[in-house]
């Protein structure tokens, strides 16, 4: 009860005209940081974080906290829109909610896009609100084993449940392995793969593959299939939300597995990518349409974004709580806490009250301001749609190369990105599903580093990987859902048998 | 024209002198955006102080162009350091280094030395501790030493930040030191490493004192020694009654090994001496505020500042170092892995 009282507390912080203000601000900012693909919530948060150091440090990281939240919705729409995820857990939303907006439903994207984002981050907090103690001694349990079989987990239910080919998924995971181990290898300190070029030493970067991959692949095939840009007749009225929010209790169930699946990920410093793809992943094997999935389903775009929002809410917790940002935009707020003088980490709870529970209770009102800011601007976000695409198309390739350049401020990168770009079109040419690709690159280095720690740690011994309950319970989930199909083939066969 | 500008350039010194009380020199000034590259990834030690750095000079006033901290973190830092050695002539270009200055090019073969810089300034100087699980038994450094020696070799897990860098290379250097062996794993970051050992996933760390703090401060970990000559100088109490003072060096404690970081600023290569003198100037403005006093007592850094000859001798002393340091163990690209 102690929390409830702290909370009300955080409320009336929350609540002074001042830093309401500062939220309206500050999740505009965001909106506009999330639409220009590239510039992501880390960078944005980085450029306007000097903006704040002449606010009190609670003003200071409510407005931050709101960028970041503005930047996560702002990153869906041009997931929708355009096919170009912002960030890596925005991947898994283009799957349907592209399709969805070429169908002319981009608003019934856009809504069912925010809505579960809202949900699954309003979860998350009430989460954070309820079990912080509890869950930060989770997290502690986390050593190398554990996350690699928590990558492991998300590799192999991706594998297991996709309806793609499975050998078609493993092929564009490997493609997407060998990019993640260019540059520098972490465990013995070598260049890899660089072959000596100074440009590679950073490896490929997320961003530019994926803005290659899906943004330029994707204007690559509209040429092709004759300059039109489909989904024109979007529906661009306000109707369109309360429609969308009259279908949406319907997928309660896949909202809630998606909102248990973002906390558990965002806790275990797993992060928000595997969360959306998981969750995605398993939503699309139990839905009863999920053969439509990838098709332009609704649910498609519930069970990423719910989960995506969840873990990026729930990844805070870590930060604040143990001092580990789970992503980038964690760690330039990480920044921020320690020129305001806040040494992040278990005491931050005790000796910061006012500041802990002033920011839990803004992530509440940040996220409700920022559900009401983006849905009133659904109608505007839609009418893009309806500008030609000879128009739209080059001002969308502008966009990309900005965003392309600014991640490194290097033309190499601008380059890089075409390369990718006809590669995208390449491989879905050939029907080789992207999302593999994407999810090997983002998780890849992760993955192989967190493995060869548990073996540096084991002394060789790949016993490490089930030496506890914990381990072994997420590697068996992992094999399981690698081996879903056989396994559900063989039940029904033996069902047939007992028949 | 060139008449009013003189006038207004002189109008501005007299300004400066008048204000800060500094010597005007106002000779050379940033005219456009000044980048300050961190050769390290978010949210690691020097990306910390490039940050603060820039909170300050925001905060006070200090430049009139803005300062952007930009990560160039690729290649253990070599991104960073490359675009330095390639932006001869740039004064609107600075860099904060750690050791990785001396470690990058050594280990991985990458065409650069610092010489292909120009130094500026030492900031000032990170302290290496060694730090326990608080859960642990180890009351000392000693006693700690003596139970890895009684484990069987290898078996006692020593984690660090990247590999065949500083971590490492006073890890190799206390098993020199002592006999005693570890398996050395690395990380990324100094922090992910800190709440690995409270998870109690590794035995033991050398994180800087500001990685590991608020775990000190929150009872989960134990400070055995500190890799200096004399113990830290800050005096407040942190925790179970203890401040950084209260830490033995490890030298006392049997552990014959010295070792802190740089945290230092360098220019591309052909700095004129008006653009050096501005920035010393500048950082000379930063260590005077209340907020650099603060970070540095929260990280409890060392506070020697040096620069000209002075700075140039310490970091040519320093790369002679780590050259030995690294040959002894083995971590030279040349020599192979």
């Amino acid at each position: 009860m102690e929390e409830l009282v702290n909370l009300f507390h955080g409320f009336a912080v929350a609540l002074q005209p001042f830093n309401i203000m500062v939220m309206i601000v500050g999740i505009v900012l965001g909106v506009v940081i999330g639409v220009l693909p590239g510039l992501g919530g880390a960078n944005g948060v980085a450029i306007l974080l000097p903006l704040t150091f002449s606010m009190p440090p609670t003003s200071a990281i409510i407005m931050l906290s709101c960028i970041y939240w503005g930047a996560l919705f702002g990153g869906a729409i041009t997931s929708i829109l355009f096919n170009i995820p912002g960030e890596p857990w925005s991947v898994a939303t283009t799957f349907d909610g592209y399709p969805m907006a070429q169908k002319g439903k981009a608003g019934e994207a856009l809504t069912a896009a925010f809505t579960s984002s809202f949900v699954g981050a309003l979860f998350a907090v009430a989460m954070i609100t309820l079990v912080a103690p509890l869950v930060a001694s989770f997290a502690l349990q986390f050593g190398p084993a554990e996350k690699f079989a928590v990558y492991f987990l998300a590799f192999c239910s991706f594998v297991g449940l996709s309806k793609e080919p499975p050998f078609k998924t493993i092929a564009a995971m490997m493609i997407g392995f060998a990019l993640a181990a260019v540059g520098l290898d972490s465990i013995t300190g070598q260049l890899r793969l660089t072959f000596g070029f100074t440009e590679l030493l950073n490896g490929f970067d997320f961003l530019i593959a994926v803005i290659g991959l899906f943004g330029i692949g994707e204007i690559l095939l509209t040429m092709e299939e004759g300059l039109a840009f489909r989904g024109g007749n979007a529906k661009i009225n306000l109707r369109v939300v309360l429609q969308t929010w009259k279908e949406l209790p319907a997928y309660w169930i896949t909202s809630l597995r998606s909102c248990l699946i973002g906390c558990w990920m965002g806790v275990t410093p797993a992060g928000a990518t595997p969360a959306s793809f998981m969750s995605y992943g398993i939503a699309k094997r139990v839905a009863k349409n999920g053969s439509n999935f990838g098709k332009g389903e609704i649910e498609g775009v519930v069970a990423p974004e719910t989960a995506a929002h969840a873990a990026g809410t729930s990844a805070l917790l870590p930060m604040l709580s143990l001092g580990v940002p789970g992503s980038p935009t964690a760690a330039v707020l990480l920044g921020g806490l320690l020129i305001w003088g806040l040494q992040p980490g278990p005491m931050l709870f005790v000796e910061q009250k006012e500041f802990v529970w002033g920011l839990i209770a803004s992530m509440y009102l940040g996220n409700i301001v920022g559900l009401l800011v983006v849905l009133t601007c659904v109608p505007i976000f839609a009418a893009i749609l309806r500008v030609p695409f000879s128009i739209i198309a080059p001002l969308i390739l502008v966009l990309c190369a900005i965003g392309a350049y600014s991640v490194h401020s290097s033309t190499f990168d601008v380059m890089l990105m075409l390369v990718f770009g006809v590669i995208g079109y390449l491989l879905k040419k050939c029907n080789y599903p992207l999302a593999p690709l994407v999810l090997a690159i983002v998780l890849g280095d992760k993955a192989e580093e967190a493995f060869r720690q548990s073996l540096l740690g084991s002394q060789g011994s790949l016993g490490v990987f089930f030496s506890n309950t914990l381990v072994s319970a997420i590697m068996v989930l992992g094999l399981i859902a690698l081996f879903w199909s056989v396994i559900q083939q063989g039940y029904s066969r033996l069902r047939g048998a007992v028949a | 024209m060139k008449h009013t500008a003189q006038t207004a350039l002189g109008a501005i010194a007299a300004l400066c002198a008048v204000g800060i009380s500094v010597p005007a020199t106002a000779a050379w000034e940033p005219v456009r955006p000044v980048e300050f590259i961190v050769p390290a990834g978010t949210g690691g030690g020097a990306d910390q102080m490039a940050r603060t750095i820039q909170g300050i000079v925001t905060k006070h006033n200090l430049m009139k162009q803005p300062l952007v901290v930009i990560n160039k973190a690729g290649g253990a830092g070599g991104e960073g350091f490359l675009d330095l050695k390639t932006s001869g002539g740039n004064p609107h270009k600075i860099i904060i280094t750690l050791s990785n200055l001396f470690t990058t090019p050594l280990a991985t073969g990458i065409p650069f030395s610092w010489k292909d810089l120009t130094p500026v300034a030492m900031l000032a100087l990170d302290e290496f501790v060694l730090w326990v699980n608080a859960e642990k038994p180890y009351k000392t450094a000693k006693e700690y030493v003596d139970a890895v020696k009684a484990a069987p070799p290898g078996s006692m897990k020593m984690g660090g930040t990247g590999s065949k860098q500083e971590d490492q290379i006073i890890t190799v250097a206390v098993e020199k030191a002592t006999g005693a062996k570890f398996t050395y794993i690395p990380y990324k970051g100094g922090g992910e490493v800190a709440v690995q050992l409270v998870g109690n996933h590794l035995d033991s760390t050398v994180n800087n004192p500001i990685e590991a703090v608020a775990q000190w401060r929150g009872g989960k970990l134990r400070p055995l020694c500190v890799f200096d000559a004399q113990p830290m100088a800050y005096d407040e109490q942190i925790a179970d009654g203890k401040s950084w003072k209260d830490i033995p060096t490890c030298k006392s404690q049997g552990l014959d090994m010295e070792y802190l970081m740089l945290r230092g600023i360098f220019m591309p290569p052909r700095a004129t001496k008006d653009q050096i003198e501005y920035y010393v100037e500048l950082f000379k403005k930063v260590r005077a505020t209340p907020e650099w006093q603060d970070f540095m007592k929260s990280g409890a850094f060392n506070t020697t500042f040096l620069t000209g000859a002075d700075y140039a001798k310490w970091v040519e002393a320093e790369e002679k170092r780590h050259e030995t340091l690294m040959k002894d163990a083995g971590f030279l690209a040349s020599t192979g892995n």
